[in-house]
């Protein structure tokens, strides 16, 4: 039996030494309150602002448009709460799809509770947005437009452009989740023509617990935690500096390598998928064929379920995961997979495998050694099997 | 959420895994909508459950669950093996999350299916 073989990255991801050697001094040497008048203060505010500049240049956008956050949820909350709130006199109605994350998509629905109207776009058996019926959506009450950059579980990546385009013509800010794209592809807030955009340090070789939010100069938006003045008054609370400095280091790297590790990460994904594809009758591939995160091979395998998978795959020293709901604390199948128009018993069965940076032509060929066999042995013991 | 040992020896080395020709009884339950579906065979002798198997679609649970059941009542008279419930099942498994409670209702119902089952094909006969 091989090593450990870990294929999901897009729940978290290792933190690069690097990142954890440029944090370690900003825990037991530079640990003053960065707000601190003494001088001693200055190298973790200097740390902070030069965190905020590595941010800023990965997303090509303007240091003072950034504010760090406790993590991608946080980012998530904070511009639609935010923005929804600030702009509650001009509208009440926001409009994202069906297949957000749960950080945006119960943000949503809490936002409901408060009176606001939530339109949920649907989306193709890709995956993508359906535009017109995102147009047809809008009204003179619309004030927020929230559609991700990348789906988290089957890797599509949306026409955010485009969405922009819409958005403009109406006067409606834009917002995207961008939490499994900062890192792993170019995200460009100009070419985007988003007004607000979250990211989450861990997905990409970060630490976990902090994020950032990109908010466009002008955007009308609320605070979402009270208290001290910091990150200029736009999110209260002392600031995490080991963290904030790991995600600066984080995007400096992602910045010089990212590119290169994610053509040889699609070389081993494409492998990955064209294996199973010839040994495994009766699958699915979810998602997009090109416009899709180059890490990410999501597929439904047909009369089987998908934590019986994962327990065999883990068994075999391999971690993946699933939508299937016996992975969640709800007993309905993925919502994203659902909304793409797969059927829930099919759905049940679905395996999602995100490559990153440690892994290896050697991992591919254990999961293509090891997948048929337990695919062939939980398929004998299932009723839907009719051979 | 982690597994007993006990579920995991189940699930990996599930007993009396198939289908029996000519059964006795069968029961389906579950619904693969719901991600659970269950069929269990019986062969009745004198009243005597003298052979079970079962095949399911579900996680790793549902699977175990399925297994420890047929374990349980293989062997046993009619009457004894009705007596058997989930919480049977979850004791021989050494305990199941809490999420996972529901697939040892499913072994039961099974069971409970298959008996029936069997139960009307004797009355037609």
């Amino acid at each position: 039996m091989g090593g450990f073989i870990y294929l999901d990255h897009g729940s978290s991801t290792p933190t690069d030494p690097r990142v954890v050697d440029a944090m370690i001094p900003y825990f037991n040497k530079f640990y003053s309150n960065p707000s601190s008048v003494y001088k001693f203060a200055k190298e973790s505010n200097e740390a902070k602002e030069n965190a905020r500049e590595k941010v800023a240049k990965l997303l090509s956008a303007n240091p003072e448009e950034i504010v760090f956050t406790g993590g991608g949820t946080e980012a998530d909350n904070f511009a639609i709460k935010g923005v929804a709130f600030a702009n509650s006199k001009r509208g009440n109605h926001i409009i994202t799809s069906k297949i957000e994350h749960h950080a945006v998509l119960n943000t949503c629905k809490w936002l409901e509770s408060q009176g606001f109207k939530v339109t949920y776009v649907g989306v193709d058996k890709y995956g993508v947005v359906d535009l017109n019926e995102l147009k047809d959506a809008i009204t003179d009450r619309t004030i927020l437009i929230t559609i991700m950059h990348a789906n988290n579980e089957v890797g599509t990546i949306e026409p955010i452009q485009e969405i922009a385009e819409i958005a403009k013509q109406k006067d409606i800010y834009l917002h995207t989740d961008a939490i499994q794209t900062v890192g792993k592809m170019s995200v460009d807030v100009n070419e985007l023509g988003v007004n607000l955009l979250s990211l989450s340090g861990h997905k990409f070789y970060g630490p976990k617990g902090v994020g950032a939010l990109f908010i466009k100069k002008g955007v009308k938006i609320d605070s979402l935690l009270h208290g001290g003045y910091h990150e200029r008054n736009k999110r209260a609370g002392t600031e995490n500096i080991p963290g904030i400095v790991g995600l600066g280091r984080t995007c400096e790297i992602a910045m010089e390598e990212a590119e290169e590790e994610e053509n040889r990460i699609k070389t081993l994904r494409d492998r990955l998928e064209k294996g199973i594809t010839e040994k495994i009758d009766d699958i699915i591939i979810n998602g997009h064929p090109e416009r899709r995160l180059k890490g990410t091979l999501n597929l439904c395998v047909k009369y089987i379920e998908g934590e019986s998978m994962l327990l065999q795959l883990d068994y075999n020293g391999i971690a993946a995961s699933s939508g299937s709901a016996c992975t969640s604390d709800s007993l309905e199948p993925s919502h994203v997979l659902t909304a793409m128009g797969i059927p829930p018993e099919v759905a049940h069965g679905s395996l999602r495998f995100t490559l990153g940076r440690e892994n290896t032509s050697g991992d591919i060929d254990r999961v293509l050694e090891v997948l048929p066999s337990i695919v062939k042995r939980l398929r004998e013991m299932s009723p839907l099997r009719k051979d | 959420m982690v597994y007993s040992e006990k579920v995991m020896e189940h699930f990996m080395n599930p007993r009396n895994v198939g289908e029996i020709e000519n059964a006795d009884g069968i029961g389906e339950v579950g619904n693969p909508v719901c991600g659970d579906l269950m069929t269990l065979y019986i062969k009745v002798q004198d009243n005597v459950i003298t052979d079970i198997k079962f095949k399911t679609f579900g996680c790793g649970a549902a699977i175990a669950t399925s297994s420890m059941i047929t374990e349980l009542v293989k062997g046993k008279m009619i009457e004894e093996a009705l007596k058997i419930t989930n919480k049977d099942v979850i004791e021989g498994l050494d305990g199941l999350p809490p999420i996972k409670m529901h697939c040892s209702l499913l072994a039961e119902e099974g069971l409970k299916a298959a008996v029936e089952d069997y139960r009307k094909r004797k009355e037609n006969k």
